[in-house]
């Protein structure tokens, strides 16, 4: 009988052929933890009687969520995990470097076929490479940073194929948006996604990884996609130390359901307060006031997202009544945005550009919203309080809705912007 | 494993946000202190409401949001002795179990706020005293069985030196 691609890779990690509803014992091929989870990693690891690594060349730390520090309970979280790496010999990725997700996807250790597991339930962003990457908790992480194994059950997969090729001023975030609002916050729950059809593959990896990494918000363990020469150009151009094997799934592989979707006349997407699946067209809250606005995050932090904002804004100033926060994913992208002049223009523009990382995406600093406010963001989660006010209200939308919000000071329709 | 409380009710999409917010979680690995928190900005009197032995007890989908272990570790903290929901997320799930804290998948809408439950873990069971009915609990997958009656995730490690399952 035929497997879909997590199948496969499961089968691949644990030595024995497995089908959904199985449970396995897999190798793991890579192991992240982010400054939120992996305190609580480390203090589980010790607490199981951890003292080394099962291989610290497998292992890397980031710290991101937090960066820099804004208070002293962070600063000795962080100097926690500055120690752990010292002392067992994995890789600390420290402010600045980048949100965990990008820093991974940028590391050369991720790539098709591979098995990996985030103490971040954004880990399932690696999806989009090719590679069963899923988010756990800290004891999980920690049970696997001894053992260097994970047990699963293997999930039964959704196929979701997208037809048709998105209409200019229209991006992988208003597609993925679209098919949240449709499958709902819950209606991927234990099952992997396969994305597919021409709208994803005519996609660069760079708007692929949108989709993998809000595949989480429909509840999904896996947002998966096959490998194509995009993949392996992103593989190649990050210089891998490793080969990756590919993995396809069966013509005949048994899917739980298949969705298909004609994406040739999706207009603009936005969530609404304080659900990801209360999706509308950006057109129905056209005109609504703004106060913040945010471009950034493992969602829609990367290069061509901060060029297609730099698109829109072009020579102009935002409003007044706004204030545009960037953040870079990574060390990477903010040092090619410098170099393309597009940080120059969006600070000039207006722009308060903060640290490569997560940014005010999780309230923790950089940006926290005062009471009643409405913040659009290109970030994946509008839960009351995310941001760190419970009564402010959070839209999600593209990079470019974003950044036509900043100029205007309202929700509004970036075709407006578009030459 | 038998417990005897009331049920304290929520709705369905109960994110780990709610359970316990982001700007709180990564300040401190003190549970006990994070556990006054547990639900604030769904019910900032929560904490306070709460006997010991109690549940919490919701509709779909529980725990969807991130991963953090400070959400099931927050509710323990507050002494809530399991989670009730028609479903959960699946990393809250995992975690749950792996650190310790019972969850129950079942029919809450034949739970209203207030009633007095008795939740019977080894036997399969709950009893709606306040309703006088029973209510049919989904059973729990033999490993995830296993690591909760060997105390969570650290304990099973430490008592068999790493994963020890019969598939
Ligand atoms: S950017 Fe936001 S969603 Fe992504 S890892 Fe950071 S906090 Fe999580």
């Amino acid at each position: 009988m035929g497997q879909t691609i997590i199948e496969k890779i499961l089968s691949n990690k644990s030595g024995c052929k497995v089908y959904a509803g199985s449970i396995v014992v897999a190798d793991v091929d890579f192991i992240m933890g982010q400054d939120g989870t992996s305190p609580l990693a480390i203090r589980a690891f010790r607490d199981m009687g951890g003292s080394r690594l099962f291989d610290p060349s497998k292992v890397a730390l980031v710290i991101d969520h937090s960066a820099p520090s804004p208070s002293e309970g962070v600063s000795n979280l962080h100097h926690a995990m500055r120690e752990f790496a010292r002392k067992t010999g994995c890789r600390l990725y420290d402010i600045g470097d980048g949100v965990c997700h990008q820093v991974m996807l940028e590391s050369g250790r991720v790539g098709p076929g591979c098995l990996v597991i985030g103490a971040d339930s954004h880990t399932c962003t690696y999806g989009a490479l090719n590679a069963f990457a899923t988010g756990v908790g800290s004891t999980d992480l920690a049970a696997a940073l001894i053992s260097g194994k994970m047990w699963f059950k293997v999930p039964p997969t959704i196929k979701i194929v997208c037809h048709g090729r998105l209409p200019k001023g229209t991006y992988s975030k208003d597609l993925i948006l679209y098919l949240i609002g449709q499958v709902s916050a819950d209606g991927a729950t234990y099952r992997a996604v396969e994305f597919t059809g021409e709208a994803i593959d005519a996609l660069s990896m760079e708007a692929r990884f949108t989709i993998s990494n809000m595949a989480i918000e429909m509840g999904a363990k896996a947002g998966l996609m096959k490998a194509d020469e995009k993949t392996m150009a992103w593989i190649d151009r990050y210089g891998s130390c490793r080969s990756f094997e590919p993995v396809e799934a069966d013509p005949d592989a048994d899917y739980e359901c298949v969705w298909e979707y004609d994406v040739s006349s999706l207009e603009p997407q936005v969530a609404k307060p304080h659900r990801v699946d209360n999706v509308v067209p950006l057109a129905e809250l056209a005109g609504m006031p703004i106060d913040q606005a945010v471009i950034g995050t493992c969602t829609n932090g990367r290069l061509e997202d901060l060029r297609i904002a730099c698109d829109i804004i072009g020579e102009r100033h935002i409003s007044p009544d706004v204030r545009f926060i960037v953040a870079p994913a990574s060390r990477n992208i903010y040092l090619q945005a410098l170099k393309e002049g597009i940080l120059e223009k969006l600070v000039r523009a207006g722009a308060a550009v903060v640290t490569p990382g997560c940014g005010p995406c999780v309230g923790t600093h950089n940006g926290v919203p005062s009471d009643g406010e409405k913040v659009i963001s290109t970030a994946n989660r509008n839960f009351k309080g995310r941001m760190g006010n419970s009564t402010a209200e959070i839209y999600l939308a593209s990079p470019a809705a974003v950044a036509a919000a900043a100029l205007t000071g309202k929700i509004t329709d970036p075709q407006e912007f578009i030459k | 494993m038998q417990f005897n409380g009331k049920a304290h009710k929520f709705g369905d999409d109960v994110n780990t946000d709610y359970i316990i917010s982001g700007k709180y979680k990564f300040k401190t690995l003190n549970m006990d202190e994070l556990a006054k928190h547990v639900m604030e900005d769904l019910d900032p009197e929560f904490y306070n409401k709460i006997t010991p032995g109690d549940f919490i007890v919701a509709g779909k989908n529980f725990g969807c949001g991130s991963s953090r272990e400070q959400a099931p570790l927050a509710i323990k903290h507050a002494r809530i002795a399991a989670v009730l929901a028609k479903s959960f997320a699946r990393i809250f799930y995992r975690n749950a179990i792996n650190t310790g804290l019972p969850v129950v998948e079942c029919d809450t809408d034949l739970i209203d706020h207030q009633d007095k439950l008795v939740v019977d873990l080894a036997a399969g069971f709950i009893t709606n005293k306040t309703k006088g009915i029973q209510l049919q609990v989904k059973p729990l997958p033999k490993v995830m069985l296993k690591i909760l009656s060997d105390g969570g995730l650290a304990s099973h490690f430490r008592k068999h030196g790493g994963f020890s399952f019969d598939k």
